[in-house]
């Protein structure tokens, strides 16, 4: 069965007296544990369809089933549940809360989405913190640790959840080329470790070339959907 | 909830010098209505101890169209035997009266055998006179205090024992005018020379019921005033309608009452004081809530707005809005409690420091009273409710914008 279904998906914007067509009646599907990519320029609608799938934007038209789900009727509560539930957020800028540690920050959707019991909650965050290498790190602030560092503390709260997606948007955009390698492979190799899906909306070429699906978008339309083997990138 | 609780307390940390600020804020305020409350009170319960229990009684029970013309001290106005006997009947079966006593009040030309004054004096039974104005004891300033006094003895105000340069164990005469428009005259000795106080009596002198029998040549059981100390000032309200409804029943031969009763508030101006200070111990809690409810505002105002991209963040992993607008709420409330806290404890510690230094105050004519402040309970915890609530009530609107934001938009603020 299909993590995630589209069906002739749509999504509108009105911008004033302009209606703006982001998504034009798009068709996919993603299978469990993929580790997928879209891609195209600026503007091809990438982050809409990415927001789409992550709850967090109500299509305009047609039908979006994520983890067996019609999401399209979900109201704002539910919707927070479920992403709460299902769904995993890695983003460009990291987006960890600053007074929080490293620690405290995997922690936060067990205490203030899922609400695990403390020594559950516990064993399971040192599970992910060892999982993305960051065990001796755990006590620090984010002010006090590197992007790649950042990004390894996002990968790990968006997964800590045992989340059946997780949604990234450009995560290694601002990494430099080493870091966001290594962030690649971390989340490939959590891909296997956790079954989880990944889908990346990108431009970096070395996203690209370790994703196993590559959906080509360009004016809100899926132009093409190819598969590759996802190589070594060094 | 204690997580909650937890992040809002680190998020109040975060900002280290606006909590700081807006707690002060909050703990200046809550300081500056307590110690208001408490000095105010203390002054207001001074003097109205002091009228009350010095001079006045709680409650006072005349003939009717007695009070209307009482400047001119009427003697047609005073109470029968049979009227006396109703209103001891009602009284003596009223749990709440802890005593009363019988007055006449009347003027007179107060003589030192070289020059005469008028004065105003006040008829009085020692002994029923001590259980209802125990205080009166504490206003003298010379003189054997002891029984108050006895017959053939006149306790007299400090202004006239200044201005008529009579001491101790002289004696004078008191010349007065009886119902009958005849004259009679008394000699005297001075007991006791009074402090005066502030309100209608205030200034008076004293003698013996049984003088002023004499002196006015009253022959039945007759009393201008008969003044009432309750057990408990908080059943005045109670006791008086219980007294006026069962008095009114006593009509004359015109179908008119008879009696009329009045509160301490109805007849001293002090009441008015008493009423304004109220009023302005509302007047300053509600500018108590008005520094709260905008610095508050200000504060989670700001703390939203700079917040977005984070407000975004735990949206889109799953906070449900009802959190998020907990945790908003619940920095607006930790930061009343924790002002409110200080506020109250530094109260506490300058009150006592108050009583401890000791403040002295002139009202009038009245020099050196001494203030002793004080705060109940209850006001602390009146004033604590009403701040922390304001506090939560000041965040709610950036709380609701805090829960209402669009994860998208809020994630692409920058």
């Amino acid at each position: 069965m299909s993590i995630i279904a589209a069906k002739q998906l749509t999504k509108h914007y009105i911008a004033g007296d302009i209606t703006v067509e982001a998504i034009r009646g798009v068709d996919f599907t993603i299978e469990p544990a993929s580790f997928v990519s879209f891609v195209g320029p600026s503007g091809s609608g990438k982050t809409t369809l990415l927001n789409m799938i992550g709850c967090l934007d109500p299509p305009t038209g047609g039908s979006l089933e994520v983890a067996g789900q019609d999401i399209t009727s979900l109201n704002t509560n539910e919707s927070a549940v479920f992403r709460g539930d299902n769904i995993g957020f890695i983003f460009q800028d990291f987006n960890l809360i600053p007074v929080l540690t490293v620690f405290e920050n995997i922690e936060y959707p067990l205490i203030m989405v899922q609400n695990w019991p403390a020594d559950k909650r516990k064993k399971q965050v040192e599970k992910m913190l060892e999982a993305v290498e960051m065990q001796d790190q755990g006590h620090k602030y984010p002010s006090q640790i590197s992007g790649g560092q950042k990004q390894r503390v996002a990968v790990a709260r968006a997964l800590v959840t045992n989340a059946k997606l997780v949604l990234a948007d450009e995560p290694t955009a601002n990494l430099d080329r080493k870091t966001a390698t290594r962030i690649i492979d971390l989340m490939k190799h959590m891909r296997d470790e956790f079954s989880t899906t990944f889908i990346f909306s990108t431009h970096d070429p070395r996203v690209v070339e370790n994703a196993e699906i590559i959906f080509t978008l360009e004016d809100g339309k899926l132009l093409t959907q190819s598969t590759n083997q996802g190589g070594d990138h060094e | 909830m204690n997580n909650i609780i937890k992040m809002a307390a680190r998020n109040l940390r975060r900002y280290k010098r606006r909590t700081l600020l807006t707690s002060i804020l909050i703990t200046l305020g809550v300081v500056a209505v307590l110690l208001f409350i408490s000095v105010s009170g203390s002054f207001k319960s001074l003097m109205v101890g002091q009228i009350t229990d010095s001079m006045m009684g709680h409650l006072q029970v005349h003939r009717k169209g007695y009070m209307a013309s009482m400047d001119s001290l009427p003697l047609n106005r005073n109470l029968q035997g049979k009227q006396l006997g109703k209103v001891k009947e009602i009284l003596d079966n009223n749990d709440a009266v802890e005593a009363y006593s019988m007055r006449i009040k009347l003027g007179a030309m107060f003589s030192n055998f070289s020059e005469t004054t008028n004065i105003r004096l006040t008829a009085i039974n020692p002994e029923q006179e001590m259980k209802t104005a125990p205080m009166l004891q504490d206003r003298f300033l010379q003189g054997e205090k002891e029984g108050l006094m006895d017959k053939g003895e006149i306790l007299i105000p400090e202004l006239i024992a200044k201005g008529m340069k009579v001491k101790i164990g002289d004696s004078i005469v008191l010349v007065a005018t009886n119902q009958d428009g005849s004259v009679n005259g008394q000699s005297f000795v001075v007991r006791g020379i009074l402090e005066g106080i502030s309100g209608p009596g205030g200034r008076d002198g004293y003698i013996h019921l049984a003088d002023a029998k004499t002196l006015l040549r009253i022959e039945g059981k007759e009393v201008s005033e008969i003044a009432i100390r309750l057990k408990d000032m908080g059943d005045l309200e109670e006791v008086y309608t219980a007294l006026k409804t069962k008095l009114s029943t006593f009509k004359n031969k015109k179908d008119k009452p008879v009696f009329e009763v009045h509160t301490w508030e109805k007849l001293s101006p002090f009441s008015k004081i008493a009423s304004m200070i109220d009023l302005m111990t509302l007047f300053i809690k509600v500018m108590l809530v008005a520094i709260v409810l905008v610095s508050i505002m200000n504060v989670m105002v700001m703390s939203v707005y700079e917040r977005i991209n984070e407000i975004g963040t735990i949206a889109a992993i799953g906070t449900k809005p009802g959190k998020i607008m907990a945790l908003f709420l619940t920095e607006g409330l930790l930061l009343g409690v924790f002002g409110t806290l200080i506020g109250v404890i530094l109260s506490l510690i300058g009150i006592m420091g108050m009583n401890m230094s000791g403040i002295s105050f002139d009202f009038g004519r009245q020099k050196g009273l001494m203030l002793s402040p004080t705060i109940a309970g209850s006001d602390v915890l009146i004033v604590a409710a009403i701040v922390i609530a304001i506090a939560v009530l000041g965040s709610l609107q950036p709380a609701w914008k805090a829960a209402k934001m669009d994860p998208i938009t809020a994630l692409r603020h920058v």
